[in-house]
């Protein structure tokens, strides 16, 4: 059984596109994969069709080329983080360009000098945007756009004076022949200048604090503001360092075509823009890295260089970035405003189950599932001091615990349970609980992993973490759900992570979705290492130790069965089932004083919904066109206590049918003679009294103690 | 009132000038004023008739194509697409004329390609919902583009005589060049569109706030297309214009710096970014200062290098002016607001 089950589960994950769609929309290295692929593509394809294209020597000089449009295309992405904009980039760029020339021409300045003067003249020019753009809130987009005009005209003026002087001048500089045809490492001196500066303001943007402040403003300048973050000088600078960084583009152009003219730079902040949004850096600011700007860079270079080598005239050139630009803006908009929808709508992705037919639970048919009303005289201890009390448990000395809503573990004790404390504030969820040998309590907490708590009420974490899966995109290192515990005879903690795909709030989901996303983990205490012991189980909820430590009966909430894994034996490392045909929901599993266990029904099947369990389709599209709370929904609002045999056979039922005072039954202790009922929506905690059992009887003792029936 | 408002404002501002606190029109024409009184008593040969229609003749495509642009700064968009529409409907048109095809029929052509360009960008706009500036700029180069491959020379030329094609660029009635009748006819039709209108009212109430509109059930998406529409006849309707006075259509337009004339003209005269204020007095007033000093720099032979840079300027200038008469909310601004 567990063979075939646990392929036909694997097979199930393996064959779910959905499944896979919806991790990788949420996986934060997707996107830059698909400009990645484009780039690659366009590059094999013109590999493919242009002679030559794929040597090392002409690799290089498409790098050298290359270098100088990356500049100027990182200048444009950090403008665009944070949410502003700079289109005078190729007119900064060439009339930086212009002022390196002059600088070493006519003024015949050092190469040192130069390099420092034009980057200074870069920085101002950078500064004047930034003045007006962050000092006088002018807007980005038309502001920029007219320093354009202003600096091209400017830039074509200073050209039809000098280009006779420029042409005609030389200087004869090693170092400035080296900038421009240069090579570090074999590497275009411009193209290694440009990776180190990439590394830079990769790291600066990435790992600096006012790299943070930068996106934080591009994200929401209200935010930034209000967060303290000085608005309008982070803008002005990151003006100046777009004006720096286009200069610095400048200088290398310079120092390689050693001339000027009236094409220079045309037309660059256009590409520019088309490449980093098209790399995936949003328009809407706040977004994007220096290396996605790079992606879109070189698809944008690849694919104008290419189209010229083709022959392709200017203009289809043109309309072909036009068309690039309209299509990455939309789907850029499109895709900021609707990720989150649609990772939404295809991330519950339901999944055929065929449940075992349900007994009946018909009152007075003389099945051990007949309902009855023996708890709805129940005693009520705590009415409303305790909020959804999910598992309850007593120490040694008659003192009673319960995990609750609030993070809280809430103990009872004195005559009649009168005296209320709260023992432990651990946060979270607190779920299953259980004493150790030392008596600890160890708590499964929702959302935290598993905790301890020590007598003397301080808390400590168990562990929340387990072994990663290597082939699922979904992280599941972290606990997510653990749910309930139980500790074997050599104080291995074994417990119950019900769900790696939802989270407490959403985990009927995952019952609708009926996949195997749970996991039984273990926790040694020895090694304090945590592993996963069964990977891929339908919700497993209840844990219980059987009475002979030798195997692990496990609940699973979905499939409605109880599982047994064998601990040690012959059968050591398999998984069977125990019973097959419930009438309900199993949640937790505890032992009985009679060597037989108790076992809590959540909710109680329905005809629909076993029907809807056999349509994945059904279910699909209820997720996806019905509103949440008009969904079809397994029916965890009333249930019973079941008590079976080693041997998996139900032996009589416990009810409430009202509802009224144990709507949902998630667990049940037995101690002293006396049955203890929690339910995870409860406002109290139910007892009553057990006829012919032994009223000795406590867990602690059945546990490490002198009722324990463990054979050694 | 918020659909009232910006529109009574200027009306009142049409009839009762109040010197106390003039408004930005005002300020304009009083410039405007100013430089005539001085390029005339300065310049030689700007005073005279001939030269005055002629400054008049040689605004008027500048006017119509800002009446376009001023609609939809009003509702708060931007069409920098609008030179490179009436450029290249227009050169399809002719090329087309030249092919062998009946000049009504170019005509028509030209005006199904402006208006299929302006209902594209309308719909990226209002449903793609991308940014106006990002995709009407982009729209220019893509239809230079595409222009370019359809009609492959950098100037087209119109027969020599069609007068479907020339008369209201090159006609005259009554001794007045027909342009600026067409000007005037489309200031005069736009004004009564934007203020006497609901269609017109509802642009200023998107252009004043997009949101309250869309609440208040203004069909925005549907109107967005329609403004970009408009805008598009109109480019078309200078086109035609252009081509009477010009005898050709020039793409190397597309490529220049006619469109940010365009949009200075609208800025200038005081219809703000910020949309939802300012009129067609406003595109008026700021068409014949641009013109003004247009003509003279003709006149003083001014380097077009040098013009750009002076018209740079003024427009930096007129935008930090609007920034500052109208701040807008630059915290909760987007890109391409």
């Amino acid at each position: 059984m567990s063979m075939t089950m646990d392929s036909f589960t694997a097979s199930v994950r393996r064959f779910s596109p959905r499944l896979l769609l919806s991790e990788l929309l949420l996986k934060q290295w997707f996107e830059p994969v698909i400009p990645f692929t484009v780039m690659i593509g366009l590059w094999l394809y013109f590999a493919l069709t242009i002679p030559d294209y794929a040597s090392t020597q002409n690799m290089l000089s498409l790098l050298r080329l290359f270098a100088e449009f990356g500049f100027v295309a990182l200048a444009m992405s950090f403008c665009l983080i944070t949410g502003g904009i700079d289109l005078s980039v190729g007119a900064i760029f060439a009339l930086c360009n212009f002022a390196a020339l002059f600088f070493l021409l006519v003024l015949e300045w050092p190469v040192g000098v130069v390099i420092v003067a034009t980057l200074a003249v870069g920085a101002a020019l950078g500064s004047i945007n930034g003045f007006l753009v962050g000092h006088l809130k002018t807007r980005p987009f038309l502001t920029t756009l007219v320093t354009l005009i202003i600096l091209r005209a400017s830039v074509n003026l200073l050209n039809t004076s000098y280009a006779q002087v420029f042409a005609t001048n030389s200087v004869d500089s090693d170092a400035w022949d080296f900038l421009g045809v240069g090579s570090v490492l074999g590497i275009p001196i411009n193209a290694a200048t440009l990776f180190v500066v990439l590394l830079v303001c990769h790291i600066f943007l990435s790992r600096s604090r006012y790299g943070w402040h930068l996106t934080a403003i591009g994200a929401s300048r209200k935010a930034a503001r209000h967060a303290g973050i000085r608005v309008r000088l982070m803008l002005f600078f990151t003006y100046v360092l777009s004006g720096t960084l286009c200069a610095a583009s400048g200088i290398f152009y310079a120092a390689r075509q050693s001339s000027t003219d009236s094409t220079t730079g045309v037309g660059w902040e256009f590409q520019a823009l088309t490449a980093v949004v098209l790399g995936g850096v949003s328009l809407a600011g706040g977004k994007g890295t220096v290396w996605r700007a790079m992606i879109g860079a070189i698809i944008i270079f690849l694919l104008i260089n290419g189209l010229v080598r083709m022959g392709i005239p200017g203009y289809v050139t043109s309309a072909v970035t036009g068309m690039i630009l309209l299509a990455a803006v939309g789907i850029d908009v499109k895709w900021a405003k609707n990720r989150g929808k649609a990772i939404q709508k295809i991330y519950v992705n339901p999944a055929f189950v065929a449940l075992a037919p349900a007994p009946s639970v018909q009152r007075g048919s003389g099945s051990p599932f007949a309902q009855n009303d023996r708890l709805i005289h129940a005693q009520a201890i705590g009415v409303d001091q305790v909020e959804g009390p999910e598992d309850v448990i007593l120490d040694r000395h008659d003192r009673l615990y319960g995990s609750t809503r609030d993070g809280n573990i809430i103990r009872f004790s004195g005559e009649n349970f009168t005296t209320r404390e709260i023992f432990a504030h651990i946060g979270g969820r607190p779920l299953g609980m259980q004493f150790d040998r030392d008596e600890n309590l160890i708590v499964a907490v929702a959302g935290m992993g598993v905790y301890g708590v020590a007598p003397d009420g301080r808390v400590f974490k168990v562990t929340d973490e387990t072994n990663r899966t290597w082939y699922k995109l979904n992280d599941d290192s972290r606990l997510r759900m653990a749910d309930d515990l139980d500790i074997a005879p050599d104080g291995k903690i074994y417990f119950s992570d019900c769900t790696t795909r939802y989270e407490m709030t959403t985990n009927t989901l995952d019952i609708l979705e009926a996949r195997p996303n749970g996991r039984l983990v273990c926790y040694d205490p020895a090694t304090k290492t945590t592993r996963t012991v069964i990977n891929h189980f339908y919700f497993p909820n209840g844990v219980c130790a059987s009475h002979d430590g030798r195997s692990l009966l496990i609940a699973s909430t979905s499939l409605c069965k109880v599982f047994r894994y064998w601990l040690e034996g012959p059968k050591k490392g398999r998984t069977e089932v125990l019973i097959d045909e419930l009438p309900g929901n199993p949640d937790n599993i505890n032992r009985a004083s009679d060597g037989t266990y108790w076992l809590a029904l959540v909710g109680i099947r329905t005809p629909t919904f076993d029907l809807a369990s056999r349509k994945p389709g059904f279910r699909l599209r209820m997720v996806k066109q019905v509103p949440a709370d008009e969904w079809l929904a397994p029916a965890l609002n009333h249930g019973c206590v079941l008590k079976f045999n080693e041997a998996g056979e139900a032996l009589e039922s416990w009810w409430d049918p009202t509802g009224i005072s144990h709507s949902t039954l998630t667990s049940m202790r037995e101690h002293k003679g006396y049955l203890y009922l929690g339910g995870l929506e409860n406002n109290r905690i139910g007892r009553i009294k057990l006829d012919g059992v032994d009223d000795t009887w406590t867990g602690y003792d059945a546990y490490w103690g002198a009722k324990s029936r463990v054979t050694r | 009132m918020a659909i009232e408002s910006p529109v009574a404002a200027t009306e009142a501002g049409h009839v009762r000038l109040n010197f106390a606190k003039p408004n930005q029109e005002q300020i304009v024409l009083l410039i405007t004023i100013v430089l005539l009184v001085v390029f005339g008593a300065t310049l030689n040969g700007f005073a005279t008739v001939s030269n005055l229609l002629n400054l008049l003749r040689s605004i008027s495509i500048l006017g119509i194509l800002g009446l376009g642009m001023g609609l939809i700064v009003i509702s708060r968009g931007i069409d920098l697409s609008e030179v490179a529409i009436m450029a290249g409907s227009w050169a399809i048109g002719l090329i087309e004329v030249q092919q062998g095809m009946p000049p009504w029929a170019a005509v028509l052509l030209a005006l199904a390609v402006a208006l299929v360009i302006g209902a594209i960008n309308g719909l990226m706009v209002a449903f793609v919902e991308a940014p106006a500036l990002f995709v009407t700029l982009a729209a220019g180069f893509v239809i230079y583009g595409l222009a370019f491959w359809f009609a492959p020379a950098w100037v087209v030329y119109a027969p020599k005589d069609e007068p479907v094609l020339l008369f209201l660029g090159a006609g005259r009635i009554l001794g007045i060049p027909v342009p600026i009748l067409v000007f005037a006819v489309a200031a005069i039709a736009m004004q009564l569109f934007l203020s006497r209108t609901s269609i017109g009212r509802f642009i200023y109430s998107q252009g004043d706030n997009p949101e309250a509109a869309r609440l208040t059930g203004i069909p925005l998406r549907p109107l967005i297309v329609l403004e970009y529409v408009l805008v598009a006849l109109l480019a078309w309707l200078a086109g035609l214009v252009w081509i009477g006075t010009t005898g050709s259509i020039q793409m190397a337009i597309t490529q220049g710096t006619m469109i940010f004339d365009v949009v200075l003209v609208v800025v200038i005269g005081g219809i703000s970014l910020v949309g939802g204020r300012g009129s067609v007095y406003s595109v008026v007033v700021g068409c014949v200062l641009i013109g003004t000093l247009l003509n003279a720099f003709t006149i003083m032979d001014v380097n077009s290098e040098v013009q750009n840079i002076i018209k740079g300027v003024v427009l930096l200038a007129a935008i930090v002016l609007d920034n500052w008469l109208h701040p807008r909310d630059e915290e909760t601004a987007r890109q391409g607001d």
